[in-house]
């Protein structure tokens, strides 16, 4: 079945731009305002799973040549490191630490471990989300 | 800290065997591995004068689990040092042999190092354990190892047989010992060994305590392989003889006579305990001896005869323990003394001999290429080295002086002898029974030695049954059970080597409140005793016996008979196989239908019941917050679309609707201000409408049912119930506050400790990350859980059915 999908496609190649920066903001902020690892994640997700649909499974792959099963790999170590790395300063596992710098051009910021830990968050989420629908997806 | 880094020495070095395999393909890997059992037995050997002349024991522990008592603790005293130079001594001989016994080019023996060494580490936690939940642990780790070990030729169908054979029996007593283990800190309050023997007094009569020990006993007997857990030690022999010289002869089998030695203070003074161990013993001695005699094949015949040999030893301990008992005379206690010495001696002089034996085997195995016995025959002019060493191992086995066999074999009759006087415990007659036992087995041990060694060595050699001409062994082949053979003769000429400074400090362990009563001296020429008479008596039958074999070999035929031990287990084995797959074929019929069925009926039920006896409706008035008029608008678009859903003509349709519901589900938080609730759900519902058309895709078009009514009725009955428990649920959750929320702490910490404003994620990663660590573990696993389902199926066409059938 060939289908023209040509305003579609249009849309969809700016479209996915802007949502997935939108992802970026939402992961960005979610330490003050709503947003976070989980839902940045997902939408990082559903933008890469507009692509698929406007175009089709193989121009995906070629565009992103990315393992998403290692993306869940990724994702879980971050965490589970992040994790892990409160036993260096004597914490138990899981202890988050943050404190406010200056940062050149963007003043004064807070930067947590916390981050760390959702950014783990964020690509395990992409990579279930994207591993699930692309298997199931190329099950013909 | 030096205990526990000898402990983890060889568990760690299992990282290494891998990586110097693939890094030196030219060395064999066992050479780098021989550094770790020699280092660890010189270290032991080194701790020898510190444990003599009653020194005191060495311990080191390292907190674990304080919450529940468990601790890294070990501890170094004669017993535990006796066990550890078996096992890093006799470990390292085995290792030297397996270079020439297993070729790198044929076999996997990265593996075989990996799991021998995983063993030996375990093995050393056993023996220096003090806490019981630890020495447990590493308890399994041998059942394990010795599992991997036996199927490391896991493509013979005998390996995997023995293998799954000596796991389930070793580890069902495992069970039951830990169950003992529990009890026995019920009882005392700790699971450190030492403050139980320390704190006895206080729950000796406590009614779990003969169940404490039962169970204990239990977890011993399948290790030692006593009768009738026996069975499975024969069918360990498929394993790699080093394999079966070191952990089926020399020190795991032993693991249980250690544990009740080691328990001996704790348990020793009931007199269940006496008559338990010491029956269990002899009955394993004799059966053993008996069944050796028939068997055809070398390593059986190795293999009942370790049998008995555990037997003997532990029906030593078992007589040894009535010197704990109240009001003994101070010879009699003396004399029990020394049937524990002649455990500890014996099964030292067992671990030289057998091990000797087993290489010996191990290496007419590797020449001739067969070790049936009807096959072999006129070895000693082609082989003179291994016939010798063959020799003296086993004349010291059946009991022959001046070897190190006779001597404990001598202590063991005197054992026996006294045993027989003891009328402590109930009816004196029986106890009668002792010598004799020890005496008929004696027998057959003998009869069963000169079969090792003259039907293999001497007689006719049948070329014509050998594939080819066999030769003598490499000089390396030769070297570790020439160490153990020229051991059996220099302790048994000079006992005094090792009577001061292993046996002693080991029955100090063994018998702490009796060790100042009894010295260890043990002599070859103690003058014309019963003993001596009994060991003339046993070399006289037993010769008549062994040249009119082919006369009276018929018994065999009439005894054991049918009903043999290996039957109950197999038989047991089928109707578990079969009842589980029956019982599980009842309920796990494929249909989907049934399956939501279960869960829903399980939900209702359960929720349902517990609803009305709690009376959750009749209690309390929950108090609601007014409706605006957006809410009362979305909640009827919701129902409107939910109750469309079924009622949809096409698939499209309905995910749609049911996507729809969802849209309005997250317009709902939104008019509740929770908008990080609101982003979530239109995002996972966006690509869940997603995934649904995707998997609609391929399914056929929707079509009208036509199911009859009953199941159209049940259908119903169960969506409504769901529907209404569910309801009833949420409606009285809201109205009933047990506790205070814990929202408000929330509020007021998240932006004081973790430094977000944002509560709901501050939560996700900082106050709750665990339960966020966890959640996307078990999605990462679901994910790749749906990724091998469709993709194993993909990559041929019978995919499926093929690996189901395996």
């Amino acid at each position: 079945m060939k289908t023209n999908d040509v305003i579609l496609q249009s849309a969809a190649k700016l479209v996915v731009f802007v949502i997935l920066t939108f992802s970026a903001y939402l992961f960005l902020s979610g330490h003050h305002e709503p947003g976070g690892g989980f839902i940045g994640g997902l939408m990082s997700a559903a933008a890469l799973v507009l692509l698929a649909l406007a175009y089709d499974l193989d121009t995906i792959r070629s565009v992103l040549p990315v393992n998403y099963r290692i993306v869940t790999a990724t994702g879980l170590l971050l965490a589970i490191l992040t994790g892990a790395g409160s036993f260096l300063f004597d914490r138990p596992f899981l202890s988050h630490a943050f404190d406010y710098f200056t940062l050149p051009l963007l003043g004064k910021t807070e930067l947590a471990t916390a981050v760390l830990f959702d950014l783990g968050v964020y690509l395990a989420v992409v990579g279930v989300t994207m591993t699930i629908i692309l298997s199931i997806g190329e099950d013909r | 800290m030096l205990l526990h880094a000898a402990v983890l020495l060889p568990l760690l070095f299992t990282i290494f065997v891998p990586l110097l395999y693939k890094a030196f393909p030219k060395l064999h890997t066992g050479w780098a591995v021989l550094a770790v059992p020699v280092v660890l037995f010189v270290f032991f050997v080194m701790q020898i004068p510190g444990q003599m002349n009653g020194g005191s024991a060495q311990s080191a522990a390292i907190p674990w689990i304080p919450a529940l008592d468990i601790s890294f603790a070990l501890v170094l005293d004669g017993l535990s040092l006796l066990f550890a130079l078996l096992i890093t001594g006799i470990g390292a001989l085995v290792v030297l042999y397996s270079i020439s016994y297993l070729s790198r080019d044929k076999e996997a023996i990265h593996r075989f190092y990996v799991y021998l060494l995983l063993f030996m580490g375990a093995m050393l936690g056993v023996v220096l354990s003090d806490n019981l939940i630890v020495l447990y642990g590493f308890w399994e780790l041998t059942s394990l190892s010795s599992f991997l070990l036996i199927a490391f030729w896991y493509k013979r169908d005998r390996s995997r047989y023995g293998a799954l054979k000596s796991m389930l029996i070793t580890v069902a007593g495992g069970f039951a010992m830990l169950g003992g283990f529990v009890l026995l800190y019920v009882m005392g309050g700790t699971f450190s060994i030492r403050e139980l023997v320390a704190g006895l007094d206080g729950f000796s009569g406590d009614a779990l305590f003969v169940p404490a020990m039962l169970l204990v006993l239990l977890g011993a007997f399948t290790k030692s392989a006593q009768f009738p857990f026996h069975i499975w030690l024969p069918d360990a022999m498929e394993a790699p003889t080093p394999v079966s010289a070191y952990l089926h002869s020399a020190t795991m089998v032993k693991a249980g006579l250690y544990l009740v030695a080691r328990m001996s203070p704790v348990f020793a003074g009931e007199a269940v305990w006496f008559w338990l161990v010491s029956g269990v013993g002899l009955a394993t001695l004799l059966w053993g001896s008996y069944c050796a005699v028939r068997q055809t094949d070398l390593k059986a015949v190795l293999a009942y005869s370790t049998i008995s040999q555990l037997g003997l030893i532990m029906s030593l301990l078992g007589i040894g323990s009535a010197a704990a008992h109240q009001g003994m005379a101070e010879d009699a206690v003396a004399a029990y003394a020394g049937a524990i010495a002649a455990a500890l001696f014996h099964l030292f002089n067992h671990a030289t001999f057998k091990g000797t034996l087993f290489m010996v085997v191990g290496i007419v195995d590797h020449e001739t290429g067969t070790r049936d016995l009807r096959r072999l025959g006129g070895l000693m002019a082609l082989m003179p080295v291994t016939f010798a060493l063959a020799l003296v191992a086993s004349f010291s086995m059946a009991g022959i002086p001046p070897f190190n066999g006779f001597l404990s074999k001598e202590m063991f009759f005197t054992g026996a002898l006294k045993a027989a006087e003891l009328s402590l415990f109930g009816v004196p007659g029986w106890s009668a029974l002792f010598p004799i036992i020890a005496w008929a087995a004696s027998v057959f041990t003998f009869i069963y030695c000169m079969i090792v060694v003259f039907k293999t060595f001497a007689g006719r050699f049948k070329a014509e049954a050998l594939d080819h001409k066999p030769h003598e062994a490499p000089l390396l082949m030769l070297v570790p059970p020439a160490v153990l053979a020229s051991l059996v003769i220099v302790v048994g000429l000079f006992p005094g080597l090792v009577a001061g400074s292993l046996i002693e400090p080991a029955l100090a362990a063994v018998l702490p409140a009796q060790a100042d009563a009894y010295h260890v001296k043990i002599t070859m020429w103690h003058g014309w005793t019963t003993e001596l008479f009994m060991t003339i008596g046993v070399v006289a039958v037993g010769i008549a016996l062994f040249l009119t074999l082919r006369y009276w070999q018929g018994i065999y035929a009439l005894l054991p008979g049918r009903l043999t031990f290996n039957r109950v287990y197999d038989g047991l084995l089928r109707v578990l196989d079969r009842g589980s797959l029956f019982l599980t074929g009842r309920y796990m019929t494929g249909s989907l239908r049934h399956y939501l069925i279960y869960i829903f009926a399980f939900m209702i039920g359960l929720l349902g019941w517990m609803m009305l006896r709690l009376d959750v409706l009749g209690g309390g008035s929950p108090v609601y917050a007014e409706l605006s008029f957006y809410e009362v608008v979305l909640v009827a678009v919701i129902v409107l679309a939910a109750l469309a859903v079924p009622l949809a003509a096409s698939r499209l349709t309905a995910i749609l609707l049911t996507g729809a519901v969802g849209y309005i589900v997250s317009l709902l938080f939104v008019v509740l201000r929770a908008p990080d609730l609101a982003l979530t759900q239109l995002i996972v519902e966006t690509v869940s409408v997603t995934l649904f058309l995707l998997c609609f895709y391929h399914l056929p078009k929707l079509r009208k049912e036509m199911a009859p009514l009953p199941f159209k009725l049940g259908n119903a009955l169960i969506s409504v119930g769901v529907g209404l428990v569910v309801t009833t649920i949420a409606l009285v959750v809201s109205g009933a506050r047990k506790f205070d929320s814990i929202s408000d702490f929330f509020i007021a910490q998240s932006y004081e400790l973790a430094g977000g404003r944002n509560m709901v994620n501050v939560i996700l990663v900082d106050f709750r990350g665990f339960d966020t660590l966890l959640e996307i573990m078990v999605l990462g696993i679901a994910s790749l859980g749906i990724y091998a389902l469709i993709k194993l199926r993909l990559a041929d066409g019978e995919g499926g059915e093929r690996l189901e059938n395996k």
